[in-house]
């Protein structure tokens, strides 16, 4: 099969934005084990990435365009590719680290709490804050007849 | 002229609370505008990555990830989604009020619960009412980062493989329109496969490393934390919603009262003018 098209479909996204959507010639991308070029008509590809560049050569005079992600996954397909990039440094110790962070704050944040829920206090008190705004908003209406 | 002073005084107090409500009422609706904007860039990660996971998935039907695979349910994590200040309605109130509704069910079938609390408000709520916390995290200002969110999805993510939990939930406020905020319990864990990703090709992919599963494993937890981001950033749009609501009915309710003021205010003064001039034609009378 001749391979009439010369470009190929990009889409760069992080969990917290769309960072480049377009028709690239060619992709540079630095995956996890080693440097990868994808032109069109690529194999299908899924690799994850090292923190590192990402060089796009757009058609339009063979302008280049470079993002820098903090890792994540590269997708290939014929002529679709797709980065989940991912928005800080990911590596096992740090998730780690912050998983540690998490569960101290809690432990911090909730020392004096008992392990079973009451919910008898609970439904109470939240019958009483809903309570207190309607009777807030009953009051309103009656201002205004 | 006393009792008039005194109502002046209090005019003036009123409108100077006044101006503070109008002005947090004005600073909600932008920031409302730009949580939304930050809900619609979030989008097409999403979307992207179920695709993804889509492909992977059907290329490797054998495999079935824990996290895809359904077990018998006999604890449940609830990750309670709630805003670090107060001043928007019952915004909270409501979310707390239909998440405990829930937990209350599975406490009913005898399932054990676990929580992961986001926010100060649940926090103290929690704190009062007790439950069994496995993490926390708070104070993530108007724009979170996923950053911020990494560590408590990796502890409910443990929690899940160590068998600590069967099942995880996220209670959130959903942003129906300015108007109105529905407090939700969306299932994450087990993934509810997506019947929208249609997929039309299989492809036979190469894998860098050569092992799918542990792809598969890194974009599952991706997945997830772009869920509860998600969550995250709209209830943050949710709470600025409410506060402007509530914000703009406090300026509203201060005009009302303003004019109820100025209308006693004006009798006072009327009041008064009219018996000094009872006093003085009295005395011209006297004369």
């Amino acid at each position: 099969m001749v391979n009439t098209r010369v470009t190929l479909r990009l889409d760069i996204v992080s969990a917290e934005e769309a960072i480049f959507s377009g028709e690239v010639e060619m992709v540079f991308a630095t995956g996890i084990m080693g440097e990868l070029g994808i032109a069109p008509g690529h194999a299908p590809l899924i690799t994850a990435l090292k923190p590192g560049d990402i060089r796009v050569i757009l058609p339009d005079a063979k302008k280049e365009e470079v993002f820098y992600v903090k890792g994540g996954m590269l997708e290939v397909q014929p002529f679709v590719v797709t980065v989940l990039a991912d928005t800080v440094v990911r590596a096992h110790d740090i998730d780690e680290a912050a998983a540690l962070e998490a569960k101290a704050r809690a432990e911090q944040a909730l020392a004096s709490t008992a392990s079973e829920i009451d919910f008898a206090k609970a439904s109470a008190e939240l019958a009483e804050a809903i309570a207190q705004i309607r009777a807030v908003q009953r009051m309103k209406k009656q201002l205004k007849q | 002229m006393t009792v008039a002073k005194e109502v002046r005084t209090k005019i003036r107090s009123i409108k100077n609370t006044q101006k503070i409500t109008r002005a947090m009422g004005m600073v909600a609706a932008s920031k409302m505008r730009k949580a939304q904007d930050r809900m619609r860039r979030a989008q097409p990660y999403a979307r992207k990555i179920l695709q993804v996971i889509g492909h992977l998935a059907k290329g490797h039907p054998e495999y079935r990830h824990p996290y895809l695979q359904e077990r018998e349910i006999k604890r449940v994590g609830f990750i309670v989604v709630t805003t670090d200040r107060g001043l928007c309605g019952g915004l909270n109130s409501n979310l707390l009020k239909h998440s405990l509704q829930q937990i209350k069910q599975w406490k009913d079938k005898g399932a054990e619960i676990s929580l992961c609390l986001v926010g100060t408000k649940g926090e103290n709520f929690f704190k009062r009412i007790g439950g069994r916390v496995l993490a926390h995290a708070d104070h993530l200002g108007d724009a979170p980062k996923l950053a911020d969110l990494v560590g408590i999805v990796k502890v409910m993510l443990s929690a899940y493989t160590d068998n600590q939990i069967d099942a995880l939930f996220l209670c959130s406020n959903e942003f129906v329109n300015t108007m109105r905020q529905e407090p939700t319990v969306q299932q994450m864990l087990p993934i509810v496969p997506s019947t929208e990703v249609q997929l039309e090709h299989y492809w036979d992919y190469i894998y860098e490393p050569d092992n799918a599963k542990e792809l598969l494993d890194i974009l599952l937890s991706r997945y997830i934390e772009s869920q509860l981001y998600r969550g995250v950033i709209e209830n943050i749009a949710c709470e600025q919603a409410a506060r402007m609501i509530a914000m703009n009915n406090a300026t509203d309710n201060a005009d009302e009262l303003i004019n109820d003021l100025q209308l006693v205010y004006h009798k006072a003064r009327q009041a008064a003018i009219t018996r000094e001039l009872t006093e003085i034609v009295a005395g011209a009378a006297v004369v």
